[in-house]
């Protein structure tokens, strides 16, 4: 057993690595959030930000973006979700992996192709368009891990609850959607995260006419108001932060492959 | 019927879904540079993908290599580190097993922008100058989690007496772990190299971040600098259906194989 238990040192290259490259940055973030220009301590960015109507504005859109595009990826995904895990109303694996395959391209790629078919068909670029185009991004991130833990759960369960005289909507409403939380937790996670951080989507789909909060932050950092860059980002890691506590820890990521 | 109202409903979603895509395919096979003017059939974008004969785009060609051959070094380094931590981390006990999962779990949970942002500001505070080498660093920070978490199921799932019972046999620990420990760990390695790729493939916002002022491009970045500049690069209409239909076909091989598999075992 001992040179197992040497081995433990095999992970000090990677600690170190996560060190410089993951918990440095995050301090560092924080630092430079707290700082002013002239290098000194101040809130000075907080102030600037939660003072600045426009900010708040764009801040405030931003979450009711994500929350409207959640709402509605769970409200569509939930039910081709089901249908997809249930063996009677489907037997085709290529329709699972029809929706499963856009998580593997490029989002900027698809969001350009959906951005240009709005042009094409003379759609007014504006908030419409950005909702429809996030749900066409993300439907497929919320129907896998709802399907994944649909498809895994034990069938008796249910035959159970019907067996006890239990109606088909309250077997689905009662042990079903319990059930089936924590794929829709994940489903949430992976959705209303990217979505309330995204930059290049949101110009894509509105042709620049709405920012979004990664957007003014894109700006910030590239025009290098570092600092207030810096106070944005950690403003938007407090929402994340929020975010996962929905999840339990102990969740093991869903991996795609 | 209701099988029928649900079969609906799925292919519903996957036209609307699908739409955007099918219209690019379909209008990558005409010359028109304005997307949704049929100027005829013609393979004419095909022929530029290839032959790099495009007009004022060339550096197309020099951001599909960069997003090849960043995502190669990559994936590759993130899968050794990743494999040599995750059996550091498998052989740990306590505190500093909780802290460097937790810290694994960062680049995961963390949207993209703020891992951009973060080492962004890393590389200004250390007075790095960013570029090639900063960008393939950041993506490695993203990949390497993946493969972690990829190769340490295969470790708590192996008999550690099978490595055990090499050492007893008179291997090195050198051939044990050659020969007894990378096999087993073998399948989790490379779906963590796939998933790395990919990753690194995907990525937009770490790059943009990290990529400096030198002009370095990657497909992600090219296609967001190509679209603020109004007009789409008619180039981009092949490789957009090409990219699709090339995952498609490899997604659909391996899931056959999954399912043949899956039959095999159950006879």
């Amino acid at each position: 057993m001992s040179i197992m238990t040497k081995r433990s040192t095999w992970a000090l290259p990677y600690a170190i690595f996560l060190l410089l490259f993951v918990a440095l940055p995050l301090i560092i973030i924080i630092l430079y959030a707290f700082k002013d220009s002239s290098g000194g301590f101040s809130l000075g960015n907080f102030v600037k930000f939660f003072t600045d109507a426009d900010a708040i504005g764009t801040f405030a859109l931003s979450l009711e973006v994500a929350i409207e595009n959640t709402i509605i990826c769970i409200l569509l995904g939930y039910p081709a979700a089901w249908i997809l895990a249930n063996k009677k109303l489907n037997r085709s694996a290529v329709t699972i992996v029809l929706f499963i395959m856009p998580m593997w391209i490029n989002a900027l790629m698809r969001t350009l192709a959906t951005a240009e078919l709005f042009h094409v068909m003379g759609v007014q670029l504006g908030k419409g368009t950005l909702i429809v185009g996030m749900v066409y991004d993300y439907l497929p991130f919320m129907i896998y891990p709802i399907y994944n833990i649909l498809n895994k759960m034990d069938k008796s369960y249910a035959e159970a609850a019907s067996d006890l005289g239990a109606t088909p909507w309250q077997v689905f409403w009662k042990v079903q959607v319990p059930l089936s939380m924590p794929g829709v937790v994940s489903g949430i996670m992976m959705v209303f995260m990217p979505t309330v951080s995204t930059f290049a989507i949101s110009e894509f789909l509105t042709n620049n006419k709405i920012k979004l909060f990664g957007t003014i932050i894109q700006e910030n950092i590239n025009s290098s108001m570092w600092n207030y860059g810096a106070a944005l980002s950690l403003v938007m890691l407090i929402i994340i932060g929020i975010t996962s506590l929905l999840q339990d820890n102990k969740k093991e990521v869903n991996g795609v492959v | 019927m209701k099988k029928f109202f649900a079969q609906c409903y799925i292919w519903f979603l996957l036209v609307l879904l699908y739409a955007p895509i099918v219209f690019i395919g379909i209008f990558s096979f005409t010359e028109s540079k304005v997307l949704g003017n049929w100027t005829g059939f013609s393979t004419k974008l095909y022929s530029n993908l290839f032959t790099g004969n495009m007009q004022g785009t060339g550096s197309l060609m020099s951001a599909i290599e960069n997003t090849i051959i960043i995502a190669l070094i990559a994936a590759s380094v993130a899968t050794l580190l990743g494999t040599v931590a995750a059996i550091g981390i498998h052989n740990m006990r306590g505190r500093g097993k909780q802290a460097i999962s937790f810290l694994n779990n960062i680049p995961i949970l963390n949207p993209d922008i703020i891992t951009g942002v973060s080492l962004f500001l890393l590389f200004v505070f250390l007075h790095v100058s960013q570029g090639y080498v900063t960008v393939v660093l950041a993506h490695i920070t993203l990949c390497t989690p993946y493969v972690v978490l990829n190769v340490l199921p295969r470790l708590t799932q192996m008999n550690p007496n099978i490595y055990e019972a090499a050492l007893d046999l008179g291997a090195t620990p050198f051939t044990a772990l050659k020969k007894v420990l990378l096999p087993m760990l073998k399948p989790g390695m490379i779906s963590g190299f796939i998933l790395a790729f990919t990753m690194s493939l995907d990525d937009f916002a770490i790059t943009f971040f990290t990529r400096g002022t030198v002009g370095l491009d990657t497909l992600s970045t090219y296609i967001y600098t190509d679209a603020r500049k109004g007009g789409l690069t008619p180039e981009l209409r092949p490789l957009i259906t090409l990219m699709f239909v090339g995952v498609l076909v490899l997604l659909i091989v391996i899931n056959i194989r999954a399912m043949r598999n899956a039959k095999n075992s159950q006879r």
